[in-house]
């Protein structure tokens, strides 16, 4: 156990050592795990954030569908109260056209009537005057039945 | 082994604590270890070599088996570093832990070899009669390393506060500022920045240092005949295991002990 000579050279080696770990071996090996971690890191945001996007998606899937489902059922509701109006209008203009229809018929039948009525009216007073001037020619009496002729023909009218 | 030597259990210990010097100059300074200092170099080349291949061609994407250990190794040294040190750690202090850990670890493990069966090897190889292949139970070895924090810790400590600032330190703390108290805390510091390079060197001296001469007892005990031959090679089997956790621990303790005391020097009291 002497010192001597050798400690200084060991030192100088040791120096020698710890130079060449400093400069060529730490830096590329913190490098290549540091890049690493980063893509690591970068990784795993990346998931967090397609996790985060992939509920957001369904969220708003869920909420499209229950917008989808109301915008349905409004439709629907739409389209039965138009359904109703529809009959509804159907109603009233079948009902309308119906009353046309008969009022139509009505007017016709009435003027059927009167016409009838008036057909009758002149037949039964040509054959009310035919009688009359049947009767007539036995026994005329024109002044003395002319005002029974008026009466017969104004009962007649 | 020497051949024209008598082999006795003082002479086998003797032979195997031997250093292979080689006189640089004049005096007893100038003595050389050049077994340590080659097998040191030799384990630094390979320990940081091998991170430095394997860091060279690092991708961020997928790692090969070997990026991985590697990574594994840096991460944990980088974690104990991130514990301890405050600061940039990256520019200076966790490098240096990892090529204290990788270095004084290789040099440690070189204990678990077998003794005889590398000595022949090498002395057949190279016909060097003295190599002691553990660098760390050479005291220079953990000397220097614990010197050398030594003096970075002194650097950090005036480069963070300014000479002013340090001095203030070693006058003014731990006992407080009154110019009464400025002797005492001097002489305080001064056993600390004493105690500090010396328990940190001789902790993992010691510790490996004990270890190769217990496997030098267990090899001497195998010289006397098959009984201890068999104990022997079981003794020295089991102490090679428990030896793989010393050499990592003491590794790791030495490695921790610099960077606390590089933090040390960083933070102001």
């Amino acid at each position: 156990m002497n010192i001597n000579f050798t400690l200084i050279s060991q030192a100088l080696a040791f120096s020698t050592f710890i130079w060449f770990t400093v400069k060529f071996v730490w830096p590329p090996l913190l490098r290549a795990i540091e890049e690493r971690q980063k893509t690591i890191a970068d990784g795993l945001a990346a998931g967090e954030r397609g996790r985060h996007e992939l509920e957001l998606a369904s969220q708003r899937s869920s909420d499209i569908l229950k917008e989808a489902k109301q915008q349905a059922s409004e439709i629907i509701l739409q389209a039965e109260k138009r359904a109703s109006e529809i009959v509804d209008e159907a109603k009233n203009t079948a009902k309308e056209e119906g009353d046309r229809i008969i009022a139509g018929a009505k007017a016709e039948i009435s003027h059927e009537v009167f016409s009838a009525k008036e057909a009758i009216r002149q037949h039964a007073s040509n054959l009310a005057l035919a009688g009359a001037e049947k009767i007539l020619r036995r026994e005329v009496d024109a002044k003395a039945h002319a005002d029974l002729l008026a009466s017969i023909e104004e009962d007649l009218k | 082994m020497a051949a024209d030597k008598e082999l006795t259990p003082t002479s086998y210990i003797d032979h195997h604590l031997t250093h292979y010097t080689v006189q640089v100059n004049e005096g007893a300074f100038w003595t050389l270890h050049l077994d340590t200092l080659v097998t040191s170099i030799i384990l630094g080349i390979i320990g940081m070599g091998f991170v430095w291949l394997i860091v060279r061609k690092a991708t961020p994407g997928v790692p090969s088996k070997r990026q991985a250990f590697v990574e594994l190794l840096i991460e944990f040294i980088d974690n104990e570093v991130k514990n301890t040190f405050h600061g940039n750690r990256h520019v200076f202090v966790a490098p240096t832990a990892l090529t204290i850990f990788v270095w004084v670890l290789l040099m440690n493990t070189m204990d678990i070899m077998p003794i005889d069966i590398s000595a022949t090897i090498i002395e057949g190889a190279f016909g060097v009669d003295y190599w002691k292949i553990v660098p760390t139970t050479d005291v220079n070895t953990t000397f220097a390393l614990a010197l050398s924090i030594w003096f970075l810790m002194i650097f950090f400590s005036v480069k963070v506060k300014g000479l002013g600032g340090w001095m203030h330190e070693l006058f003014c703390t731990p006992f407080g500022k009154n110019p009464l108290l400025w002797i005492l805390n001097l002489l305080f510091n001064f056993i600390e920045y004493v105690s500090k390079p010396l328990s940190h060197s001789l902790r993992l001296f010691g510790n490996i240092y004990a270890g190769e001469i217990i496997f030098l007892l267990i090899g001497m005990w195998a010289a006397t005949g098959v009984a201890g031959a068999f104990f022997g090679a079981i003794l020295g089997a089991g102490w090679a295991i428990f030896h793989i956790l010393i050499v990592t621990l003491q590794a790791f303790i030495f490695m921790m002990l610099a960077v606390v005391y590089i933090s040390m020097a960083h933070e102001s009291h």
